[in-house]
């Protein structure tokens, strides 16, 4: 807000702009140079993480060249190694997580922010929050000594039924005869999935959940006033509106799916070809690869390790980043009053 | 109500004129507040209805739809039937959109029930199979150095695990705390152009496999710099799993604390490390507080990067610069996988304790993190009420000496 006063007198000197910024004291020249080098530490740690990977991978890849993408066996040592077993097992693990993942969570968040009591949101998003919390060697022995058990029973049935379906598949299963080996059916992605699934449900809700917490009240007590049911108005505002977190919530957890390893390495049975059988015994992921093998790797099986890794990174990191592009770019957050 | 009346009068002008009587007494029409939301009992008895009528059917088919499917199995033809049948004692009564609404109800409240039976089924399962070992005392101090596989659960302990735990996870907490928290104040307060690159990197990290945080400390700490497998290793590993975690929820938790206190506080004349040390930070305490339990939380659950830089010992171990060291998620994995009962029982009974550790820090974060950025507890406020008359004593004996 300028004020313009009747002409000054001649005599005056012009006026200069006012030096706005202080000159910075001892303390805060002090205070900006060790933020900077706090984070500039923060970034040299995070990207050496990555470059060192690229590097010792590099020996490996350059000796494989793309044979690496379509080798599904892996030794090392006779340069015969390559990541299609492994990677398209961590797919189908991750895949498996996702489906089962997105309904519960998508599920869980509407109910959490539409539908319950206002009372019990706050427990139940502790709740939620809790699952996240829970170390995953517990989901893993859950699904070993427990679910394995109760599951059994529905691999064997989905495969007696919907055999038809190339992915339900079992070699070995007889269905039909009641005394079949259950053994053909433990260990499998599905089972792994199935775990999975529930350390990737609480990260996706809590996005979800984020998101459509910020539904406009002024739109939802519109759809409301036209007549609109609860669900109709979750169907007309809210999942258009959070469509951005539904995805990118998603991705997320797709992003970690991919990455768990200690659940898979305690159910899966590890084996080196692509399978996408996935009730059937037996599946492989690149973390659990890198688990079971570092040990005696030698110098060159390490490069090679590094480079399953690299590439299970560069999955991971794309997935990500285009979850947050996607959470980023959603309506949420802007308002929408007009 | 006048309204009511007066539509009731509208049509006929001329019908005949009704004269009240003033001093008789009104009809009551008294209305009680109808309920909007919430569960009728009619609702209810719907739901029940239906869910037994599901599992009575369930029963019958259960021998021929799904041939010994198990106990899960059963569960969901049940859970199937309960939806159709609820569908269809609703349809008899209303209308098509307000089926589908009170069927969608029912499915996102399942959901919900499903995720959080999950959850109990986890927590009680794991304290269920450890509850044998659990009522050994021994199990908290002794290690497994002299107690045998086979041996019975009052020899041999965890002591060495849940000691090794507290010191990398001490070790992690003094790498990433200071560091991650100064990164996020960089992020938000000082930070430059280079904020938006180390944001992005940060962002990248929280990506990483954390198996491959532990490749990398593998590789570089121990076959490079030749170190042998330590807690510190596995301390350094854990931390790099932490530090994103940490930084970019303290990098919300410092957003949200409102400009005009840093304008306010710049107003006064405070410098910048001022204005961050006595506003900025004390505002966003709570958040600050939940952001760094959430990361040990998660640090004390990692296993996979320890598995392969801590190594493996039975026995305790203080230093973590020399010797394997165990951790508590790195017991459990290793007890679990012996075909001995009694180490499987060690086993869940480990991953109890560590449950049980996580559970108190995610308490304890609830409790800080609940209340919003600035609000202060009775004690604080009291305190803070307290300096500010010592501030106002001080000001009153200056202008005395001044005058």
């Amino acid at each position: 807000m300028t004020m313009v006063y009747a002409a000054p007198a001649a005599d005056l000197p012009a006026p200069t702009p006012r030096q706005l910024a202080a000159p910075a004291g001892v303390g805060d020249k002090i205070f900006t140079r060790v933020t900077l080098l706090t984070g500039l530490i923060v970034l040299g740690v995070m990207a050496a993480v990555g470059l060192f990977l690229s590097i010792e991978a590099s020996q490996a890849l350059r000796s494989t060249g793309t044979s690496f993408l379509t080798t599904s066996e892996w030794f090392p040592d006779r340069n015969q190694f390559g990541i299609a077993a492994v990677l398209t097992g961590t797919v189908a693990i991750a895949v498996v997580a996702v489906g089962i993942a997105l309904p519960l969570s998508m599920g869980t968040a509407l109910f959490i922010t539409q539908v319950a009591p206002p009372k019990l949101r706050s427990t139940l998003v502790s709740l939620v929050d809790l699952m996240a919390a829970v170390p995953s060697v517990l989901y893993g022995l859950w699904g070993l000594f427990f679910f394995q058990g109760q599951v059994i029973g529905v691999s064997r049935w989905i495969s007696t039924w919907f055999s038809w379906i190339p992915i339900f598949r079992v070699t070995g299963a007889e269905p039909g005869s009641p005394l079949s080996n259950q053994t053909v059916f433990t260990a499998s992605a599905f089972i792994a999935g199935v775990v999975v699934s529930l350390m990737v449900m609480p990260i996706q809700c809590s996005i979800m959940r984020e998101v459509f917490s910020q539904v406009p009240i002024g739109e939802r007590e519109g759809a409301y006033a036209l007549g609109a049911t609860r669900w109709g108005m979750i169907r007309i505002v809210a999942l258009p509106f959070g469509r951005g977190g539904i995805i990118g919530g998603t991705m997320l957890g797709l992003g970690r799916a991919l990455g768990e390893t200690i659940a898979v390495l305690l159910i899966i049975s590890p084996r080196f070809d692509i399978n996408f059988h996935i009730l059937e015994a037996g599946g492989n992921s690149v973390s659990t690869l890198i688990a079971l093998r570092y040990k005696e790797a030698t110098g060159f099986g390490l490069s090679a390790l590094m480079a399953a890794g690299l590439a299970l990174f560069a999955l991971t990191l794309v997935v990500n980043f285009t979850a947050s592009a996607f959470v980023a770019r959603s309506r949420s957050g802007a308002s929408s009053e007009a | 109500m006048t309204d009511l009346m007066d539509r009731q009068d509208a049509p006929e002008r001329s019908a005949p004129t009704v004269v009240i009587d003033r001093n008789a007494p009104r009809p009551l029409l008294t209305q009680s507040r109808r309920a909007l939301g919430g569960l009728r009992r009619d609702d209810l008895l719907t739901i029940g209805g239906a869910a037994v009528s599901a599992v009575c059917t369930a029963l019958l088919l259960f021998g021929r739809v799904a041939p010994a499917a198990g106990a899960f199995g059963f569960v969901l033809v049940a859970y199937g039937l309960f939806v159709i049948t609820y569908a269809l004692l609703v349809w008899l009564r209303d209308e098509r959109p307000a089926v589908v609404d009170k069927v969608m109800a029912v499915l996102l409240g399942s959901a919900a029930v499903v995720a959080f039976v999950a959850l109990f089924s986890v927590i009680f399962f794991t304290l269920w199979r450890g509850r044998a070992a659990l009522g050994y005392a021994n199990l908290y101090y002794r290690d497994m150095s002299e107690a045998l596989p086979t041996d019975p659960l009052s020899a041999g302990g965890i002591g060495h695990a849940i000691l090794g735990t507290l010191i990398m996870i001490s070790l992690a907490i003094v790498l990433t705390v200071p560091l991650g928290l100064t990164c996020a104040v960089f992020l938000n307060e000082t930070g430059s152009r280079a904020a938006g690159i180390v944001r992005t990197i940060v962002d990248a990290m929280t990506a990483l496999p954390s198996i491959l945080a532990g490749l990398f400390i593998f590789a570089t700490w121990i076959l490079i710099l030749g170190f042998e497998r330590s807690g510190l290793a596995a301390a350094i590993s854990i931390s790099i799993m932490m530090l994103p975690i940490i930084i970019r929820s303290a990098d919300v938790v410092l957003r949200l604390v409102p400009g005009n206190l840093r304008e306010a506080s710049a107003a006064l004349g405070a410098p910048q490390w001022r204005s961050v040390r006595h506003v900025v930070l004390p505002t966003a305490r709570s958040g600050l507080a939940t952001a760094v339990i959430l990361g040990v939380a998660r640090g004390l659950g990692e296993t996979a990067p320890i598995l392969l830089t801590a190594g493996f010992t039975a026995t305790y171990n203080t230093n973590p610069l020399n010797g394997p060291m165990v951790s508590l998620p790195l017991a459990t994995f290793d007890f679990v996988q012996s075909p001995q009962p009694a180490l499987i029982a060690r086993g869940f009974a480990t991953g109890a304790v560590l449950m049980v550790v996580v559970l108190i820090l995610f308490a304890i974060a609830r409790f800080i993190g609940g209340r919003p950025a600035g609000s202060v507890s009775k004690r604080q406020a009291r305190r803070l009420a307290a300096r500010s008359a010592r501030d106002v004593q001080r000001f009153d004996e200056r202008h005395m000496e001044a005058s």
